[in-house]
């Protein structure tokens, strides 16, 4: 990221079935972008923050030296997969069942990744890529609100991701070094904030009773398949029915 | 100190890594170099909503009643304001100020 300069890239006009509006739309990648993405994600990632330092006692409870903690809140930043991986951590370590998780844990990612398509096709590979890295949960939804209110901003998931990195990092290494002396996040209402964000992104996200058939049919089937299947596979299949019952419904 | 132990922990943190960053590039990757079709991009215009309803739906049923009138206050102050972050402010206070047991529910 050496150059920050402002950057726009549109689409062909060639482009005659698109179908959504944003398909006009210019996106660019500018240092603004990173610091809107930054600032609108800095309290999120106070809550995220609290979490990496239970995930850094956690991790020293389990074993995993203060380096290697870190090390995976850099280079990792999944905070559920993280939390799953030190649960199973033991010595030898079980090379398989902490990466396959890990995998298994990850796979919601594939979609939101791929629900930035409209977007981050207008990025230059690079920029599309080492966004993708900061992708988590918290920042991924306030991305696609910002992308979809038509701000053009294609470096706030960069920002707002930076922001969840560096509370993330920071404070499992304070975790880590000061042991158990931390209390529970509950104390402090922080077990909430996920649903907080994704409550009110999903009013945003309201488009009227054609909402009504995708989101009834992710719930019914999350709630199923979370009964069912163990760990977080009900995500992806939320993902997908909501998905497939769009697709019917607008072939109706 | 690296030892012998910290390398394969370490090691075994690189392959967390590998995978975690396959899934978070993997699903742009496959959908940048194809063009959808009308039905795929529907399909994906739904995601979002799918994905977010899929987590809220388990974290509201595995919470109870102080969990719900929180969240019943984020959707209030959300669509009045249209400002994420202050319903965020607006939930945590009411689930604090609930689970205070000021209010004596539950």
């Amino acid at each position: 990221m050496t150059q920050m300069d402002k950057n726009t890239v549109e689409t062909s006009s060639t482009d005659k079935d698109a179908s959504t509006e944003t398909e006009s739309e210019v996106v660019e990648f500018s240092r603004n972008g990173i610091w809107s993405g930054f600032v609108t994600c800095v309290p999120v990632a106070l809550g995220v923050g609290a979490y990496g330092l239970v995930f850094g006692v956690l991790a020293r409870e389990a074993g995993l030296s203060v380096i290697t903690a870190v090390t995976m809140s850099a280079t990792v930043l999944a905070g559920a997969a993280q939390l799953i991986a030190v649960g199973l951590w033991d010595w030898p370590v079980p090379v398989v069942a902490v990466v396959g998780t890990t995998l298994v844990v990850n796979l919601r990612y594939l979609l939101m990744g791929a629900s930035l398509r409209p977007w981050f096709t207008r990025l230059s590979s690079r920029r599309a890529y080492t966004s993708l890295f900061f992708l988590a949960d918290e920042n991924w939804a306030l991305t696609i609100k910002d992308l979809r209110a038509g701000n053009g901003r294609g470096a706030f998931l960069l920002g707002s991701g930076l922001a969840i990195w560096v509370f993330w990092v920071a404070a499992t290494a304070i975790g880590a070094v000061a042991g158990g002396r931390i209390g529970d996040p509950e104390t402090y209402g922080l077990d909430f904030v996920l649903t907080a964000i994704f409550l009110s992104l999903l009013v945003g996200f309201w488009e009227g009773r054609s909402s009504l058939a995708p989101w009834i049919t992710a719930a019914v089937v999350a709630v199923i398949v979370e009964a069912v299947l163990p760990g977080r596979w009900y995500i992806l299949a939320g993902g997908l029915a909501a998905s497939l019952a769009e697709v019917v419904r607008s072939a109706q | 100190m690296l030892n012998e132990v910290s390398l394969t922990a370490l090691a075994v943190v690189f392959g967390m890594s590998i995978v975690t960053y396959s899934t978070k590039a993997g699903g742009f990757w496959a959908l940048s170099r194809i063009k959808p079709s009308d039905s795929v991009r529907e399909a994906l215009d739904a995601l979002p909503g799918g994905i977010i309803i899929a987590i809220l739906i388990v974290r509201l049923l595995n919470g109870g009643p102080i969990e719900w009138a929180a969240g019943i206050v984020v959707v209030l102050v959300a669509h009045r304001t249209e400002n994420v972050l202050l319903a965020m402010a607006a939930g945590i206070i009411t689930l604090l100020v609930i689970r205070g047991g000021g209010l004596g529910i539950v």
